[in-house]
């Protein structure tokens, strides 16, 4: 069965995939959904709910722009969504904290935002010592020397986030393909002809936005995706009462009051199990921050694949052999979901590309790319 | 890469657990047993040997039989560690466990889990109230206080145990007010088929027919082929509904027992990531093992029933076959050995085994269990309804890990245990896929919940690689 | 919500106090909490973090989650896990894990 009524078909249903169709959908265009099953490895599940912008981009400031307008555009994009469907994001933009129980390392960092300032311009942050971190967060460790506070900062919800994203979907008429797996795609006369779980699906645009799984669709249409996994592993804890507001990389509490404990940065291929090591060490660094949580129970772990480039940075190509289809890969689809349902999303319908982004092109990674798949 | 601390390692010190350690002690493997609870038994023995006299009568020869494996499991010099919690499990087979609040690890060339069965959840209206147990608790609270619930106390369902329990709360005292079956009248003619094989084992029937005819002699009210079943109250159990064909019924209740039969409790195989199957007529799932209990990871076994429901005395022979291959697999013992230590187990088990498809059949719970209407809850942990898991289904989700993602069914401390045999058979429906096709969650580590400064102890002093 | 099926002369079990949120309450040694608990009308045992919703003991076998009290300053432990002790403390939860006051 074809179906010859869709605009643009996309590739993966998680946040960067389901972002991107929002965008097209309320721009008023006929979008289709392709999405794994079940057990999928899906980033969009593991990942920290930072909405965030501290830090980020040190050698690439446009990714430090990026990320920046992305967050201060969030508010908007929640408040959007929740008021079409009612789904409280439990987004947060109070400000996030780094925290350091090293001063070198303290110090390092601090050049490093320093330099970020002045590559950027609009780049507030403050650096806190013991006595100014207490009373931001009263139960902060004896050991933590310090700490660097980012005023733009947050996090949200991914569960609901991606649930609302998908509802809205529905409502604005999109169509999600659950369980089906991407086999093959062909270019024929200006149309992208996808086939997946034995049906065949054409469109006039087709954006990759599978995670993984870009890899090896990219170069069926002339794009490439030098993707690969990196582990971050992740520890929950029981509901507890409120105690903390601000995240940070490593904690943070969420409107549950459920506590996330992160967080590592392994190469292991596709393995998404946990170690005891790497849990231990998590833990270790945790109690130092907040002592108050050596007696909270863990409940969960679990192992969650980044998808990273060999830099770390975003790739948004177009393909220039198959015009019409996009590439869309990055590590941090929570951040980027406001400038991916807005301004790429325009961008993918035929707008101007967003300055930010123009230098984010496989060509950095110095390969030659063929239709046929190299 | 840790080196192994001990030849063979069991979890688990119920009837197979304590039978595969009594037997491995014999056959000179170096073994750790190791068991959440204080003292051996599992949850069918548990407490034998420290029963006052008058509740071991109350519960009668078959929970007798206990103390004897339990007495020799403490002269078998095993090394038995109880109060000991597992709650990791490697594919290299290392051994994360918790005692004293304290974690250690081990390791062993074999391990045996005989981690055992849990009852199969009821998820009916009301379930959650308080004054709703499982009537497997009631037996629990016998074995470990000597006390009975305060009546009237209605007991709903299907299984042997229901009609056991009923019987022996009886016996001790308590006001039985109505034991409200539940299998549906068909099951009564499909078990029909399995009756020549179960007079092959004749005592088990006579045990059923005498619980019958003692719970009448009582004067309890017995009902059969309800549906419809839930339970009200305001702050607890008040009363119970259900429908025995058109006819509503209401019984006032203090305390109300559910019981749908025992199902392999797979936290421990889903977290190693073993192969399993789903039974479609005991409906839950079951690792896949071989005649040696050996499952989809090499050195991994399981015995008992946490590998398929076969009872307390099939579990015995159960462990013993275990042993005597993990005894063959480490090379202490060489095949002719294992085959004549294993010949006298195999037939034991299987005269045991005879009355299984009957009682399967004639126990097989309602269609009805695992499809609650909407407004009841599926997820106890974080309160999910199952009208919300249908939301999910609608949504896209197709399994239980984006049913998770989207609701949190799944995420609470229990991870699972009692929400994921519904969720899996109601996304089966609602999707119109087999279990199988749906599948189940992913269970992660800790098995249990384990606090952070016990989790954190194991990290060694030395930083790992810069990030 | 329970009683026991023993009478005086045949109970051989120690009789011992413990407190639960500051209530005496007598159990027998060897018990599990929970059934102690369950024996003295303790009930509802806890309120839930999800809806503030009353539960009480279902499993008895560790596997429900249903069970968790404060016992001796530790949070959300299964009370059917745990046997009683003389002295025992017994906090009974309302809602999530308590965070006290910043050191």
């Amino acid at each position: 069965m074809i179906s010859t009524d869709i605009d643009t078909l996309v590739i993966g249903g998680g946040v960067v995939g389901m972002s991107i169709a929002y965008g097209l959908s309320k721009a008023g265009e006929r979008v289709l959904v392709l999405d794994e099953g079940d057990d999928a490895f899906r980033a969009a599940r593991g990942n920290f709910g930072l909405v965030w912008v501290q830090g980020k981009g040190e050698e690439r400031p446009d990714y430090a722009r990026w990320s920046m307008a992305s967050v201060l555009r969030w508010s908007s994009f929640a408040q959007e969504l929740t008021a079409a469907n009612g789904i409280d994001l439990e987004l947060q933009q109070i400000g996030g904290l780094q925290f350091f129980l090293d001063e070198d390392e303290l110090r390092a960092y601090v050049r490093k935002l320093e330099n970020l300032r002045a590559a950027v311009g609009d780049y507030p942050f403050e650096v806190l010592d013991p006595v100014a971190l207490k009373q931001l967060s009263p139960h902060i460790g004896p050991e933590v020397v310090g700490a660097v506070y980012g005023p733009r900062d947050g996090h949200v919800s991914p569960l609901r986030l991606l649930r609302s994203l998908v509802q809205r979907f529905h409502t604005l008429g999109g169509i999600l393909r659950n369980g089906v797996r991407c086999e093959q795609i062909d270019h024929r006369a200006d149309r992208f002809h996808v086939q997946a779980g034995g049906q065949e699906y054409v469109a006039g645009k087709l954006v990759l936005a599978a995670g993984l799984g870009n890899r090896t669709l990219g170069p069926m249409v002339g794009l490439h995706a030098p993707v690969a996994p990196n582990r971050g592993q992740v520890l929950v804890t029981e509901r507890m009462q409120p105690f903390l507001r601000h995240p940070s990389g490593h904690v943070r509490q969420t409107g549950e009051g459920v506590v996330q404990i992160g967080d590592s940065k392994e190469d292991v291929g596709f393995d998404d199990r946990t170690s005891i090591d790497q849990l231990a060490h998590i833990a270790h660094r945790a109690r130092k921050y907040f002592p108050l949580l050596d007696g909270a129970n863990v409940v969960r772990t679990w192992g969650a694949l980044r998808v990273m480039t060999p830099d770390g940075f975003p790739i948004y190509e177009e393909s220039r052999q198959c015009p019409g289809a996009f590439l869309v890969t990055c590590h941090s689809g929570i951040t980027l979901a406001a400038m991916h349902a807005g301004p790429l999303a325009d961008w993918i319908r035929g707008a101007a590309e967003p300055a930010a982004i123009s230098t984010f092109k496989a060509e950095r990674f110095h390969v030659q790319v063929h239709a046929d798949g190299q | 890469m840790m080196a192994p601390t001990h030849d063979l390692i069991i979890i688990g010190a119920g009837p197979a657990g304590m039978s595969a350690a009594l037997h491995a002690a014999a056959l000179g493997l170096k073994t750790l047993l190791l068991d959440e609870q204080s003292h051996p038994g599992g949850q069918i023995y548990r407490n034998v040997t420290q029963v006052p006299p008058k509740v071991a009568a109350v519960l009668g020869p078959d929970y007798r039989h206990g103390r004897g494996l339990a007495e020799r499991l403490q002269q078998c010099g095993v090394d038995y560690r109880s109060g000991a919690l597992v709650w990791e499990i490697t594919e290299d087979l290392v051994v994360t466990f918790q005692q004293d609040e304290r974690s250690s690890r081990v390791r062993a060339r074999q391990i045996i889990a005989a981690t055992g069965a849990m009852e199969r959840p009821s998820p009916v209206p009301g379930w959650t109230l308080p004054g709703v147990l499982n009537a497997g608790a009631a037996q629990i609270a016998m074995k470990t206080s000597a006390s009975v619930p305060q009546g009237p106390v209605v007991l709903a369902g299907a299984g042997p145990l229901l009609l056991l329990v009923a019987c022996q709360l009886l016996e001790a005292g308590a006001e039985v007010a109505a034991v409200v079956q539940t299998a549906p009248r068909e099951n009564l003619r499909r078990a029909l088929r399995h009756l020549p094989a179960a007079l092959g084992a004749p005592h088990y029937l006579i045990k059923g027919l005498k619980m019958l005819w003692r719970l009448r002699r009582a004067g309890v009210p017995l009902y059969q082929g309800a549906s419809e079943l839930r339970i009200e109250g305001q702050h607890q159990v008040q009363q119970v509904q259900f429908n025995i064909g058109p006819q509503r019924h209401t019984l006032a209740a203090k305390v109300v027992l559910l019981h749908h039969g025992v199902v392999p409790n797979t936290q421990l195989s889903r977290q190693l990531r073993l192969d399993h199957q789903w039974d479609a007529i005991n409906l839950c799932w079951t690792p896949v093992v071989d005649e040696g209990g050996q499952s989809s990871l090499p050195g991994l076994r399981i015995a008992g029933d946490g590998a398929a429901i076969a009872g307390a005395r099939a579990a015995e022979p159960a462990g013993v076959i275990a042993a005597a291959h993990a005894a063959l697999a480490v090379g202490k013992i060489d095949a002719p050995t294992c085959a004549a230590s294993v010949r006298e187990a195999q037939a034991e088990r299987d005269r045991h085994l005879r009355i299984r498809p009957f009682l399967d059949a004639l126990y097989r719970p309602p269609q009805w269990l695992a499809q609650p209407p909407d407004e009841a809850i599926v997820c106890r942990c974080e309160e999910v309804t199952a009208g919300q898991i249908r939301e999910m289904a609608r949504l896209g989700c197709q399994g239980p890990n984006q049913t998770k993602f989207f609701s949190r069914c799944g995420m609470g401390p229990c991870q699972g245990r009692m929400c994921g045999l519904t969720v899996t058979q109601m996304l089966a429906q609602a999707l119109h896929k087999s279990p199988e096709e749906v599948g189940a969650y992913h269970i992660r580590t800790p098995l249990k919940p384990i606090a952070l400064a016990s989790l954190a102890a194991l990290a060694d002093t030395e930083p790992l690689a810069p990030e | 919500m329970f009683k026991s099926m023993l009478t005086a002369s045949e109970d051989q079990r120690a009789d011992i106090a413990i407190l639960v949120d500051g209530k005496t309450i007598r159990a027998r040694a060897g018990e599990s909490l929970a059934t102690a608990l369950l024996n003295a009308g303790v009930v509802p045992l806890r309120h839930t973090p999800v809806s503030g919703s009353p539960r009480a003991p279902f499993c008895l076998m560790g596997v429900c989650f249903d069970c968790l009290v404060e016992v001796d300053g530790r949070q959300n432990v299964q009370s059917c896990m745990v046997q009683v002790h003389a002295g025992m403390q017994v906090r009974l939860p309302d809602g999530a894990r308590h965070v006290g006051d910043p050191a």
